[in-house]
């Protein structure tokens, strides 16, 4: 894309967030309140984290629903972990591999098995929303009650120098995604693969190896998402993430990531999960019923697509 | 010798004057043609003469510049699309099948026109019927209820035929309909085409095998360089004059030729065999560029890229420098110091949707990357601007996307893209194709420059006088085997095609 194009589509929702945070702080003044405003980031965090792995998936053409199950396997997985006495320097390395492995057996089914992302991510997710339920017996596993509990606590309801840690954790995960995507052949054959995936084989580009990290990278990152999450609770709910997929690629979506591969961005992401969560926050607040709040929330990813197609049409 | 023409009356069509301009390139300039009920003429040139391009004008896929005349049976026609064409009664078969795989073999032949019972849905019953008639008349049993990507590719093109039989037309094309046929299909086909010629229909005969044109067709038209330099009657012609009118005599001083420092081997390929190359034997000394000539299906772009890596060999050997390589991905190719230039640009070459600067170190990305995979921008930024100034590749800049660049200087940032890399051999498929005269000169000097560096070259082309100007030595495939082996000043185009359709 053109510097001047990109930098327009990257302005479109910087321009869409501060409309919206201005709209939403007239209708109700409660909205800038610095509680209020570090509540809207740690309830981000966690779809921002998702939407940054899914954007890397996304960039080559592909797809990832298996996002919010390995969430919820790694988060009971961890739960379980504390809860038998582990502490948290064995269990946050043991979930996180967990996730890598769950993501690169999708990789594996889509580069060796010639599977379409959307089928193989849709058959993961389904066999592990299964294993979750197996693992659990369909009940949250607690884990507030073992020696590493306040500790694990603490990663999901506790501040670092007044920022709640869920939001430094993004902050990083942001920052990690961002060097490796702009900075590294990596990133640049990301943006290759899904350019045109022939155009890079012929030149040279592992797209094998470097699809299946893509999926590898998109786990990792649900199953931080998934320590989070259930580090808030204590405890892990067996169908927690239910449709987070959907709420990650409206992320990257409305961040101006192409859903055909090979443009978009890392900030763009960044963005489009912070018009997310801001809108999920000011329904809240102006006591919008759920029902409604669907609708919304529809209408809102709607326009921001369509403004961001026309930028490019133009 | 040709049979007996029925060909009489006022033409079926004719053509005057039609030019077409690609991009500022003219690939037909005042083209005419005329064909009368029951003639079957030949349409010869080699590849890039504009044989394509006309039919497509004729069949409304791309419409001519303004000012020439198209008339379908006396009256003035202009087509801006291929519905137009057929419902004018122009019936095409392309040489790339169009059939829908998945559908069965009735359902292809009725597309868009099925019959249907009372309640206005399709009537099975009929459409069965219908279709076994018309698989009878090219004589195929085959059922069809069949998905069509059951059959070989040989019954594909009969049921293709069928098709356009079944369309009534008053004049059809056909577009190297043989190769994919058996000899027997071939008969079939002729034996349809004699019916087609008693019924006062008009073909038009596309092939690359003039043997065919003697045995089937009545009149035959040459093109070359996109003007018309032959039209006449196929009877008291022979082989070596139809050669000569279609490669011309001109040669140009415009290649740039010095002959080979006499290097070391670079490159040694011995009985090499791969899909749709069998048992090639050749070497190459630094600094020398070997042209290879082919015609469609002789082999040519897949030997390119099996010595890539981006085609696996079956078996056979390739050693550069010596050493011995057993490249399975083009990764390898890359590693190995062989560089590659796809013959489409467009969807093989470059990244359409990317930058200039993207595109052009992707291949080479590993030079600009420091530790971890860093690339270093700056370093990066530079070497694209070096080549952006010394190919005077026309961009807005490193960062313009690639679309927006015309074919030749696409073809300049894919050439730099290669190159990046620092290859010890260099394989180019068809580079100056699309590209207009300027850069063809300067793509033409490049190749001097790098084998006076010491490169191996090798050098696909259809173009042959382009090959006879720059190569060393011509090697020439035929349905994928060596056929023939030129050396510089032995060669002649005529020679070449000789063995080309050998």
């Amino acid at each position: 894309m053109h510097p001047l194009l990109r930098l327009l589509s990257k302005n479109k929702s910087l321009i869409g967030l501060i409309v919206l945070v201005a709209a939403i702080s007239v209708a109700s003044p409660n909205f800038l309140d610095i509680g209020n405003l570090l509540n809207v980031l740690r309830q981000t965090s966690i779809n921002a984290v998702i939407a940054m792995g899914m954007t890397f998936v996304i960039l080559t053409a592909g797809i990832d629903l298996s996002v919010g199950a390995i969430l919820a396997l790694c988060g009971a997985f961890a739960a379980s972990l504390i809860a038998a006495g582990h502490g948290l320097g064995s269990t946050i390395p043991i979930v996180l591999l967990c996730g890598i492995a769950l993501g690169s057996l999708s990789g594996l089914v889509i580069t060796y098995g010639a599977v379409q992302p959307f089928i193989a991510t849709l058959v993961s997710m389904t066999i592990l929303r299964g294993v979750v339920l197996v693992y659990s017996g369909g009940r949250p596993i607690d884990a507030s009650s073992a020696a590493a509990s306040d500790a694990f606590g603490s990663l999901g309801e506790g501040y670092l120098i007044g920022i709640p840690i869920p939001v430094v954790v993004a902050a990083i995960a942001f920052a990690g995604c961002w060097v490796v995507l702009t900075q590294t052949r990596f990133g640049r054959y990301v943006y290759a693969i899904g350019g045109n995936e022939s155009v890079a084989r012929l030149s040279g580009v592992n797209v094998t190896l470097i699809t299946i990290s893509v999926y590898a990278v998109s786990g990792l990152l649900s199953a931080v998402a998934g320590i989070i999450l259930t580090a808030r609770l204590e405890s892990a709910q067996p169908t927690a993430g239910t449709g987070y997929e959907l709420d990650a690629i409206a992320a990257v979506v409305v961040g101006g990531t192409s859903l055909a591969g090979g443009i978009g961005s890392m900030s763009g992401t960044l963005l489009g999960a912070l018009i997310i969560g801001v809108l999920n926050n000011a329904l809240n607040l102006l006591d919008v019923s759920s029902y409604y709040q669907a609708i919304a929330k529809g209408s809102v990813i709607l326009l921001a697509v369509l403004v961001d197609r026309r930028g490019k049409l133009g | 010798m040709a049979e007996l023409s029925s060909a009489s009356g006022s033409p079926i069509l004719e053509l005057h004057g039609i030019s077409k301009t690609f991009h500022g390139v003219k690939v037909l300039d005042q083209v005419g043609l005329r064909i009368l009920p029951g003639e079957v003429m030949a349409l010869l040139g080699e590849n890039g003469a504009g044989k394509s391009t006309l039919m497509k004008i004729v069949s409304g896929i791309t419409e001519a510049d303004a000012g020439g005349t198209i008339r379908l049976g006396g009256t003035e026609v202009r087509f801006t699309n291929p519905r137009q064409s057929v419902a004018a009664g122009i019936s095409m078969i392309h040489q790339d099948l169009n059939l829908l795989p998945g559908l069965s073999v009735a359902e292809n032949l009725f597309l868009g026109r099925e019959p249907l019972n009372r309640f206005g849905l399709i009537d099975w019953a009929i459409l069965d019927a219908q279709a076994r008639k018309l698989l009878a008349v090219v004589h195929q049993k085959i059922d069809p209820t069949t998905p069509v990507h059951r059959l070989g590719v040989g019954q594909q093109q009969m049921v293709e035929i069928a098709r356009a039989l079944s369309l009534n037309a008053s004049l059809i094309i056909m577009d190297e309909p043989t190769d994919s046929l058996t000899d027997v299909e071939t008969d079939i086909l002729f034996d349809a085409i004699r019916q087609l010629r008693a019924q006062g229909k008009g073909i038009i005969y596309i092939s690359h095998r003039l043997s065919e044109i003697f045995r089937i067709c009545d009149s035959v038209t040459v093109l070359r360089n996109g003007h018309t330099v032959a039209a006449e009657p196929v009877a008291g012609l022979d082989e070596a004059t139809l050669i000569h009118h279609m490669v011309g005599r001109e040669i140009g001083d415009q290649y740039p030729h010095k002959p080979a420092a006499n290097g070391p081997v670079g490159l040694r390929v011995d009985h090499l065999s791969a899909p749709g190359i069998e048992d090639i034997s050749f070497e190459v000394h630094k600094g020398e560029v070997v042209g290879f000539a082919g015609l469609m299906g002789a082999g040519t772009p897949q030997l390119g890229r099996t010595l890539y890596g981006a085609l696996a060999a079956r078996s056979g050997s390739i050693e550069v420098d010596g050493q011995r390589l057993s490249l399975r991905t083009p990764a390898e190719g890359v590693r190995a110091g062989i560089a590659y230039v796809p013959e489409d640009r467009k969807s093989e070459g470059l990244i359409q949707i990317h930058s200039v600067l993207r595109n052009m170190t992707l291949t080479g990305l590993a030079r600009f990357a420091a530790l971890l995979g860093f690339i270093v921008h700056r370093r990066e930024r530079d070497t694209v601007d070096h080549y952006i100034k010394t190919f005077s590749i026309r961009t807005p800049g490193a960062d313009a996307v690639v679309a927006t660049l015309s074919g030749g200087n696409q073809q300049k940032v894919a050439l730099a893209k290669a190159l990046i890399t620092k290859p010890r051999i260099l394989i180019l498929d068809e580079p100056t194709r699309g590209v207009d005269v300027g850069v063809r000169r300067e793509i033409y000097s490049l190749i001097s420059d790098l084998k006076a560096e010491g490169l191996v070259i090798l050098f696909i082309s259809s173009d042959l006088r382009e090959l006879l100007g720059i190569a060393d030595r011509i090697l020439v495939l035929s349905r994928g085997r060596l056929s023939g082996v030129f050396n510089q000043g032995e060669a002649t185009q005529d020679a070449i095609m000789q063995r080309a359709v050998a």
